[in-house]
């Protein structure tokens, strides 16, 4: 009976790939999590909301406009809609994704959705797309989600607890760039997906103005278009 | 009270969060089938974050800040070349960090 719920070896070994392919990004998702603890205290909400909102919410961009929202006494459905509308970058991925996903069953992708972070999608997707078919693939997504997950309340935690004595002269807000820098390169491997970070940065820079973040969309989607438009300059090209 | 009101805004903020992600997964059998539609999804990592990292970079409390004065430009740029070399998580991370400190040590 217990068998069907223990990972056999293609799954065990699925997740802990996974694992792996997080585990460098904590180097820059930590200290993340003790500044995000550290900017919702001062924001005014209570230390045990700040640590119940890494789970509830789980989403540090989401989080951190939660913080400042609810310390400016913002009513909530101005919150709600704003941190949806922060959000919707997180749609681009459950549509990359969703492909890959479309045969499991209703548990997997509730749970699969609810960990679906810049962090893990980022580091699951090479494996969906240039790795082997396989039935136990979904456990290489868990394991990046699920590593980032517990990695992210605990060190929100750390930040409620220890986070105020981190002198800010440390910059340590920097290392969420630098994460996302490391993904950037190690997502690029063609000439087209240069020149869609290219374009897509441009973009973010002349409609930074934007209410409510809405460049990032605006920004990502040159960016893909521009992708698609440009394939033909990848070395190679034998797109259909 | 004020602690009810704040359970329910931060549910009500982390369930928006969830329906958003689970989207497309929910809903695959609507997204385009075609192969041009699959190629634009290639694109969504390069493409969003080169978005979230550009304005980190070269803007400043939203203007740009293009001066030399802008240490996170260059231990950016340290951290890409480093990235770009070495196509290593944890060297990325930790030389964009260190040139950050460094510089913030000599300016």
């Amino acid at each position: 009976m217990s068998v069907v719920f223990e990972p056999g070896p293609d799954r065990l070994s699925e997740f802990l790939a996974g694992v792996r392919a997080e585990a460098p990004l904590l180097l820059g998702v930590v200290p993340f999590g003790l500044i995000y603890g550290v900017m919702g205290l001062s924001a005014g909400m209570p230390g045990w909301a700040v640590v119940l909102s890494s789970s509830l919410i789980f989403g540090g961009s989401s989080q951190i406009v939660f913080a400042q929202l609810w310390g400016a006494a913002t009513p909530g459905a101005v919150t709600v809609g704003t941190v949806g509308v922060v959000n919707l970058r997180h749609a681009l991925y459950s549509a990359a994704i969703a492909r890959y996903l479309k045969d499991l069953p209703w548990r997997w992708k509730l749970l699969l959705a609810y960990l679906l972070t810049d962090e893990a999608f980022v580091a699951a997707m090479p494996r969906f797309r240039d790795g082997p078919t396989s039935a136990a693939r979904h456990w290489f997504l868990f394991g990046t989600g699920i590593t980032l997950w517990a990695v992210w309340q605990l060190a929100t935690l750390g930040g409620v607890l220890i986070g105020a004595a981190i002198p800010p002269g440390w910059s340590l807000d920097f290392s969420v760039a630098l994460t996302f820098i490391a993904l950037l390169v190690l997502s690029v491997s063609r000439r087209s997906e240069l020149l869609a970070a290219f374009i897509a940065a441009g973009v973010a820079l002349a409609a930074f103005g934007l209410p409510h973040k809405l460049w990032i969309l605006l920004a990502a989607g040159a960016g893909m278009l521009a992708g698609v438009l440009l394939r033909r300059f990848d070395r190679g090209s034998a797109h259909e | 009270m004020s602690e009810w009101r704040i359970v329910l805004a931060m549910a009500a903020c982390g369930l928006i969060t969830f329906l958003i992600r689970l989207s497309f997964i929910a809903g695959a059998r609507w997204l385009p089938n075609n192969p041009r539609f699959q190629a634009l999804l290639r694109y969504v990592p390069p493409a969003v974050l080169a978005a979230l990292i550009a304005p980190e970079l070269f803007m400043r409390e939203g203007e740009f800040a293009l001066g030399l004065d802008n240490l996170r430009l260059f231990a950016g740029l340290a951290a890409i070349a480093v990235a770009v070399y070495l196509r290593n998580v944890l060297a990325t991370i930790a030389a964009g960090m260190l040139v950050l400190w460094l510089l913030q040590w000599l300016v």
